[in-house]
């Protein structure tokens, strides 16, 4: 601010007064210019995309469930209206799972709900096993307390429940938390070369407190019918009880002593399938020596994580479920055919297609040992045939495809790794 | 004294409103958001499935032979996480990916251009992959929080011509400048870049220390200077007119799909061949 002489005339006042306000003027107005400019005019918009100036509301999906009292049945197998998914389908019909979802009252909001717009559909059956009943979810109501000490309780009754109401309903028959997610149709590939007469069940296996070890309840884990059925005759031959809340070893310790063979869910590199942890921290997580989760592992040693075929992962918060979805399901990397191609003549194939207990032959997907490959060229198939699959084969081949098939590939950002 | 002092501020004051009421009546004017003009910028759309199957397979395969990306990741050393998972993941399926760095780290390879300045960094780069270009035809120019999936890039520019200008990524407008946003990749078909690299030698069109008192961010530097070759900025997108270059995580997009859409996360959110993700 200018200060001029007291001893300046009278007219100079005048006149340096308005030379005054017309700096002033100059400079409020250039100052508020440059703060608008930056503030306002300068501001970055994106420039909508086709898809968002046509602003249609994005559809939504119609259910495809029919409730049948607390459980949802799945009509339609879900897959997009362009893909072919005509092995996943035919698995849909043969490798029949029913999911129930450990969930209770409080968290049916916040988890549950995105448990069932996401991998649940994936399932033949669905169960939502609360300790209070909901029929609008839908929920079953177990009739016990909420809380880490009922863990168990509510195990040994939903498993009570889906026999009683859906045992025929299905062949395999799943656990899972309301924060695991699971990629069901990997699920099925991994069943797909058993029975549901075995007695047999399948998940992430630990090692610890049992002789052929018990698996994580977390990560999920699914038994046959055979080994459903034996649980429910353990309870009520009084050889199973209920020793302990600890829900996953209590179940393994049973199941051990009713002759239910632990099996081995790891593919064909022995990587594991089934997942404690959400992705990311199997894939860039560095477990320190002493944590526990390394003497619980059963296979210790090995690729551990993480199959192409992932089934499960464990701790997936609302968000994840989607990003999971979206990435299993939805973003592709363009050029790449599936991996895993259903083998031409299945049935028909000799010879080596060796059998031994849980993994092989037909499961003896061949994998791609070139991965740097880029170009859309043939891929190779399975362990027998030489030759590539073509279109009109695969029609017939959806008759010949029995339990033993290979699934198309649950593609995931991790197999650029 | 005092008088002339508050002269001065009466007149900061009238300044200030003076600006104000001019730009307040200046947004009011019609035409300055019209749907119309909306419609006069491009978008680039990738293949559908129809356009492909109206080619034939050797075509198609002959397309995809030719489309060959050169990655130009502009790197700095102290972003040294992220350029080492670039070098680890979505850069080696580039046919050539080059790291170019601000100075030079220990750790990690790349060139050295020895630039401070951002936006004289970028021009360095652009420069010398255009004159190591080899038969690459296109360019794809990323920052370390990128994420690219290079084979849905190639999808999107297949059936392009790369001898015609192309200047494609997520638009974004400001003022009337359309460009296209750093952090989301930027693709330059090799016409484009000859032309850039050709202006870059024009110090009134393309300036390399810029000339405004504040600097203008190196995208809409580079939006300019294409602007006077006569390429724009293109919007990206997928057959469905879903953009394809992302300046969010998937996370952040999936959030706001769940609070957007709840009964469609995953539908309403991103593109099944999204091309890039950042943030």
């Amino acid at each position: 601010m200018g200060h001029y002489g007291a001893g300046d005339g009278v007219t100079m006042k005048g006149s340096s007064s308005r030379w005054a306000f017309s700096l002033g003027f100059l400079v409020g107005a250039c100052s508020i210019y440059f703060f608008l400019r930056q503030v306002w005019f300068e501001r970055s918009y994106p420039v909508l995309s086709e898809a968002q100036e046509r602003t249609t509301a994005v559809s939504e999906r119609p259910t495809s469930w029919r409730k049948e009292g607390a459980a949802l049945v799945n009509r339609l197998h879900p897959h997009h209206a362009d893909e072919d998914s005509r092995v996943a389908d035919v698995l849909y019909q043969k490798v029949r799972i029913l999911c129930w979802v450990m969930t209770g009252p409080y968290n049916l909001k916040s988890r549950a709900r995105h448990v069932r717009a996401t991998w649940s559909r994936h399932c033949n059956v669905v169960v939502f096993m609360s300790s209070e009943e909901d029929p609008d979810f839908p929920t079953v109501g177990l009739g016990t307390k909420e809380g880490r000490d009922q863990l168990y309780w509510k195990t040994i009754r939903a498993f009570h429940y889906v026999y009683e109401h859906h045992a025929s309903e299905a062949d395999w028959f799943l656990k899972a938390d309301d924060d695991t997610y699971v990629v069901v149709d990997n699920l099925r590939w991994i069943l797909s070369n058993h029975t549901p007469e075995e007695p047999i069940y399948f998940g992430k296996r630990f090692k610890p407190y049992t002789k052929q070890g018990y698996m994580s309840g977390g990560a999920g884990y699914v038994l046959s019918k055979e080994a459903l059925k034996r649980f429910v005759e353990g309870f009520r031959t009084k050889v199973c009880s209920h020793t302990t809340h600890v829900e996953d070893l209590a179940l393994g310790q049973c199941l051990e002593k009713m002759g239910v063979l632990a099996g081995d869910s790891r593919d064909t590199l022995l990587r594991e399938t089934f997942h404690p942890f959400v992705p990311e921290h199997h894939l860039t997580g560095k477990f320190s020596k002493s944590f526990w989760y390394w003497s619980y592992c059963y296979y210790p040693i090995g690729p551990q994580c993480c199959s192409d075929l992932a089934v499960s992962f464990h701790y997936v918060e609302a968000e994840l479920m989607y990003t999971l979805e979206y990435y299993t399901y939805h973003l592709r990397a363009y050029g790449y055919r599936p991996r895993y191609r259903p083998s031409v003549r299945l049935g028909l194939s000799h010879g080596p297609l060796s059998q031994t207990a849980g993994r092989a032959g037909p499961k003896g997907v061949q994998e791609v040992t070139d991965g740097r490959s880029r170009t859309t060229s043939a891929f190779l198939v399975s362990v027998n045939q030489t030759k590539a699959e073509t279109e009109p084969e695969k029609r017939e081949k959806d008759n010949l495809i029995s339990r033993a098939t290979e699934n198309k590939t649950a593609v995931t950002l991790g197999r650029h790794l | 004294m005092l008088s002339e002092g508050g002269s001065f501020m009466k007149g900061m004051v009238m300044g200030g409103l003076f600006c104000l009421l001019l730009s307040l009546l200046g947004s009011f004017r019609p035409g300055t958001e019209p749907k119309t003009e909306d419609h006069n910028h491009h978008h680039v759309k990738a293949p559908s499935k129809d356009e492909l199957t109206k080619l034939s397979d050797s075509r198609v395969q002959e397309l995809s032979n030719q489309v060959r990306v050169s990655c130009i990741i502009m790197v700095q050393p102290k972003f040294l996480v992220y350029w080492a998972t670039a070098l680890d993941t979505w850069s080696k399926h580039c046919d050539k990916a080059v790291f170019y760095t601000s100075e030079s780290s220990k750790a990690l390879e790349a060139i050295d251009l020895n630039e401070k300045d951002d936006w004289a960094r970028l021009r360095k780069a652009l420069r010398h992959a255009f004159e190591n270009a080899g038969d690459l035809q296109w360019f794809f120019v990323a920052q370390p929080t990128t994420f690219a999936i290079i084979e849905n890039l190639k999808y999107l520019v297949l059936a392009k011509d790369p001898s015609e200008p192309f200047y494609l990524g997520n638009v974004k407008k400001s003022g009337e400048l359309e460009y296209v946003a750093y952090d989301s990749g930027i693709v330059l078909s090799y016409e484009a870049l000859k032309r850039l690299v050709h202006v870059f030698q024009d110090e009134d069109k393309c300036p390399e220390r810029g000339r405004a008192l504040w600097k203008l961010s190196e995208d809409k530097q580079l939006a300019v200077c294409l602007k006077f070759t006569g390429v724009f900025a293109e919007n990206g997108e997928d057959a469905h007119g879903k953009g394809l270059f992302n300046s969010k995580g998937v996370n952040s997009l999936i959030s706001e799909s769940m609070k957007d859409n709840p009964n469609n996360v995953v539908e309403g959110c991103c593109s099944d061949m999204a091309v890039t993700f950042s943030g």
